[in-house]
């Protein structure tokens, strides 16, 4: 069998997902990559259309055909407005995997997800010594916003405005979560995610203070491990079940009713990403796999929805501070969770919420295409920034780690002193709860 | 093949990013939403001033290249499908309202900006622009005009081409030729603009189009009719018309598309049902009333079983639901879905229908009908599975016989989503080979290469 013949015959294990599109071209009109670029390879369908070609020995150059497909911010909004219901997502998570193992992975993502993050310990250890060090390389940008901005690291980091690595990270910190506390009505494994952990440790810390003033009975995995969703956005199925497995250890072994997370992408990936992909590549453990994703949770969903807090929705009085909300692609599109961060934000006493224009459009940043189309990642999320200072926010709220990295480095950029918050800070910080 | 001299040209012309030669991104120009076999060009231009179109145009005639305009390539009858050593011109970046005069009440634009764009563009000066192809959220308004599109609100707002008052094009010689004008009554010279409209890029590359703009009706109110029979429904669509009313949308789902609808929302449809009519009525408060009412009472004497007339704004989306969601929820239930649009007068909508349903069961096809019965538009949708080759011949000379039925009723091959070259050969069957020879004529002295998207809408034949 030829090279090409090769990729061909693994490709056929999309043609049923792939036939289901009939090239309508609507996905135009909400792609925000194609929005920014109005390139039908950027659009679904274009991207779609590439795969159907390999397959059809049309176009034979397989490193164009996954450069095209990267970029993509897999933020799902194509598969949740298509009419025909093609699960584009799952298509460009798998032809994501076999174009990778046709063409390899490269030396630098071997290293990265292979030897470094599928071990977490080593991951956790490096990452918190570079949080010690980073002082050296770093100088500050916006003391509002917290962010720093670094020449030295310019290769890597950019122009980017970002956050400090923290010193201590969520998962090093107070010990009293990993011992099994009193019996409560409700038992809770907090899974941080990795860039609450090691970024914003104090979204963390406060959605376990949050879920304890609810009678919450929280634990917290031993060791962070990653959800797998980089590795798998590269390609990398080695490195993705590897992850998925050793998840599965910890977090089974903490028996918990439910498990709930600060981060719309770890969340959306526990929950539909696990079974999607794991079903196939580690089928033996498929029924932990949708047992485990179907009690994962947002924390405000998880407070609404399962605590059924009641806070009176206080904040059309417009005093105080003004707060608007941006939906995370991964909780809204994804898992349809709209309604209840907003509740918590309306229930703050010292604040009054604000909805601004397209809150649920993409910001932009897409975790690896971020990395990989820094320029037009900043440029969808300019739309962003217009719509939250349109509002006159003194604050904008999110609940994904990933969406705030970005809101933070376009405000800081673009000197808008405008806060940037996780919902469940707010809701911890506010006098009223 | 191009040479490298002539892509130098372009390059120099419309920069280095908007020249596209690598074989995977011509490959995302090889096709558009007709289920027909991708033909990949030799070259992707995108020019991101109008004026460059005209300099484009004319290279391409003096090198004797194809040239196919596209824009949201969501036709679907292959029209934006080029050929193989031809040139795309992408109009997407040729996105600028140039104007809203609201004194005057139209607007000037380039020809790739979005319809809905234009729409809500308009709405927002308190102006109203009707076409609304179900494409409407991606398709380009030079699309719009080059294949005439209607929609739902046809019966009553018309077609693009009742929205056309001119528009500037080039010729292969890259000058610019301007017809109509910003006043409503214009003479002056041959109607051109008429000329373009369906042309589906064989004559000219439109630059700048001006669009008349209405202001909006006050109020409106949507009513959903169920019936036993197809007949009941359009004798109810013809009484309605025999009253002097013209309703704003007037839409029919037969029980298969029910069916379909029902089983992907349960919105609580009929499914027994033979067919239902949606019908919206628009105006002034106190017309919009009273024609409810007649509409209402001419429902119930044609056989119509249950009526819901829409109490406020969430029933009435309620009811349009079931029409928007059509197309969906017969999408979801086989892999391919080829969305015709033969059309037939008002009073042989009875007919088409039986005709369809025929023709479903001699060849064991799974076919929704529905569509604009207000206008006879109707869009038999046959589901299936490409890759199954037998099935797909069976479902191409199905399609034959469709158009054959419909010609019969004396009717037409499209009713507006164009001739392209799904289509092209029963042109001869419908307007007879001297129209054809005339059109074809005609299209030479203008361009005398036949590099204007050669081959669509009079066919293809090698000038
Ligand atoms: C889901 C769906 C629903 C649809 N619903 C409707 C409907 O309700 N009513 C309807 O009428 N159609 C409908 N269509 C068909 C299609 O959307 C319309 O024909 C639309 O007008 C095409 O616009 P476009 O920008 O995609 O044009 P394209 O497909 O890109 O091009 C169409 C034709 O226009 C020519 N063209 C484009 N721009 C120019 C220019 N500047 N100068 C010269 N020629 C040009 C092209 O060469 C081509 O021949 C539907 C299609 C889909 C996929
Ligand atoms: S992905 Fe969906 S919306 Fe996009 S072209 Fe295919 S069917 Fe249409
Ligand atoms: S996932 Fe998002 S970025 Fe990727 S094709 Fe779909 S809409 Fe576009």
């Amino acid at each position: 069998m030829g090279e090409i013949e090769r990729l061909i015959d693994r490709l056929e294990e999309l043609d049923d997902l792939l036939a289901g599109c009939m090239k309508c071209g609507l996905c135009q009109a909400v792609c925000p990559v194609f929005t920014e670029t109005g390139l039908e390879g950027d659009v679904t369908r274009g991207k779609l259309y590439l795969l159907e070609g390999v397959a059809r020995k049309m176009i034979s150059d397989a490193k164009g055909v996954k450069q095209r497909l990267d970029k993509c911010l897999l933020c799902g909004t194509c598969a949740a407005n298509c009419p025909s219901g093609v699960n584009a997502l799952e298509i460009f998570l798998k032809a994501r995997i076999i174009l990778t193992e046709f063409i390899g992975l490269s030396p630098v993502k071997k290293v990265i997800f292979r030897n470094l993050i599928a071990h977490p310990r080593l991951f956790n250890r490096i990452m918190s010594l570079s949080g010690r060090f980073q002082g050296l390389f770093i100088t500050p940008a916006s003391p509002q916003l917290e962010t720093y901005c670094s020449r030295a690291l310019s290769r890597f980091m950019g122009e980017r405005h970002f956050r400090r690595l923290a010193e201590v990270t969520f998962s090093q910190g107070p010990e009293k979560w990993k011992k099994p506390g009193k019996t409560s009505k409700y038992k809770v494994a907090l899974f941080p995610g990795c860039v609450v952990d090691k970024m914003f440790p104090q979204v963390a810390m406060k959605t376990a203070r949050v879920l304890e003033r609810h009678n919450v009975e929280v634990s917290i995995p031993d060791v962070q491990i990653c959800c797998g969703i980089p590795s798998l956005a590269s390609g990398d199925r080695k490195s993705f079940t590897s992850l998925l497995s050793q998840n599965l250890d910890s977090l089974i072994a903490l028996e918990a009713d439910f498990l709930v997370t600060p981060c719309a992408t770890c969340t959306s990936t526990i929950r539909k990403i696990w079974p999607m992909m794991g079903s196939e590549l580690l089928s033996e453990r498929k029924e932990q796999i949708n047992k485990l994703a179907a009690s994962a949770m947002d924390i405000s969903q998880f407070l609404v929805d399962v605590v059924k807090i009641s806070s009176p929705a206080l904040s059309s009085d417009g005093k105080g501070k003004r707060v608007t909300y941006h939906d995370p692609c991964h909780l809204g599109k994804s898992l349809g969770v709209y309604q209840q961060p907003r509740m918590l934000l309306q229930s703050l006493s010292d604040c009054s919420f604000v909805e601004m224009k397209d809150a649920d459009v993409c910001c932009g940043n897409g975790g690896s295409f971020n990395l990989q189309h820094y320029q037009t990642s900043g440029s969808i999320g300019e739309n962003k920034i217009h719509n939250i200072q349109s509002v006159e926010a003194d604050v904008v709220a999110t609940s994904c780690p990933a969406c705030m990295m970005q809101l933070i480095d376009l405000l800081s950029r673009n000197e808008k002193p405008i806060a940037v918050k996780h919902v469940i800070e707010l809701y911890e910080e506010d006098g009223n709860q | 093949m191009i040479s490298k001299s002539l892509v130098d040209r372009f390059t120099t012309l419309l920069g280095k990013e908007n020249v596209y030669r690598d074989k995977i991104d011509r490959f995302n120009y090889a096709y558009d939403a007709a289920v027909l076999e991708p033909v990949i060009p030799e070259l992707v231009l995108r020019p991101t001033d109008r004026e460059q179109l005209g300099e484009v145009a004319r290279l391409c005639n003096e090198n004797k290249l194809p040239l196919t305009v596209r824009g949201a390539g969501t036709n679907l009858s292959g029209g934006t499908i080029p050929q193989k050593e031809g040139v795309v011109v992408l109009t997407q970046a040729l996105n600028k309202i140039i104007e809203i005069n609201e004194a005057d009440m139209y607007a000037i634009v380039e020809p790739g900006v979005v319809t809905a764009t234009l729409a809500s563009e308009a709405a927002a000066k308190g102006l109203f622009y009707p076409p609304d192809p179900g494409s409407q959220s991606v398709s380009t308004l030079g699309g719009n005009v080059a294949e005439n599109a209607g929609g739902l609100r046809g019966l009553k707002y018309g077609v693009t081409k009742d929205y056309l008052m001119g528009l500037s094009f080039f010729d292969v010689e890259g000058n610019k030729i301007k017809s109509g004008s910003k006043t409503v009554k214009c003479v002056t010279g041959y109607n051109l603009s008429g000329l373009m409209i369906a042309s589906e890029g064989t004559l000219g590359v439109f630059s700048e189009l001006t669009l008349k703009l209405i202001p909006p009706p006050q109020t409106s109110q949507a009513m959903m009719a169920v019936y036993d029979t197809v007949e009941g429904a359009t004798q109810t669509v013809a009484a309605i018309i025999a009253a002097k009313i013209l309703p704003c949308t007037l839409e029919f789902l037969d029980n298969f598309t029910i069916r379909a609808v029902e089983e992907f929302s349960h919105a609580g449809l009929p499914v027994d049902a033979n067919a239902l009519l949606l019908i919206e009525v628009d105006g002034h408060p106190e017309q919009v009333a009273e024609e409810a009412n007649i509409i209402r009472e001419i429902c119930s004497k044609n056989g119509s079983t249950r009526i819901q007339i829409a109490e406020d704004e969430v029933e009435k989306n309620r009811i349009w639901e079931a029409r928007r969601s059509a197309l969906s929820a017969l999408a979801r239930l086989k892999p391919t879905l080829v969305l015709e649009d033969a059309t037939v007068p008002r009073s042989k909508v009875p007919d088409m229908v039986k005709g369809v349903q025929q023709l479903a069961g001699k060849y064991n096809l799974a076919i929704g009908t529905f569509g604009h019965a207000g206008d006879g538009n109707l869009h038999p949708t046959i589901l299936c599975d490409k890759r199954n080759r037998g099935e797909w011949e069976t479902v191409e000379k199905m399609i034959g016989e469709l158009f054959e039925i419909a010609l019969d009723l004396g009717g037409t091959l499209s009713g507006e989503h164009g001739i392209g070259i799904a289509k092209a050969g029963f042109l001869a069957r419908e307007i007879g080979q001297a129209s054809i020879d005339y059109s074809r004529k005609m299209k030479l002295s203008i361009d005398p290469n036949n590099i204007l998207n050669p081959g669509k809408q009079v066919g293809g034949w090698n000038g």
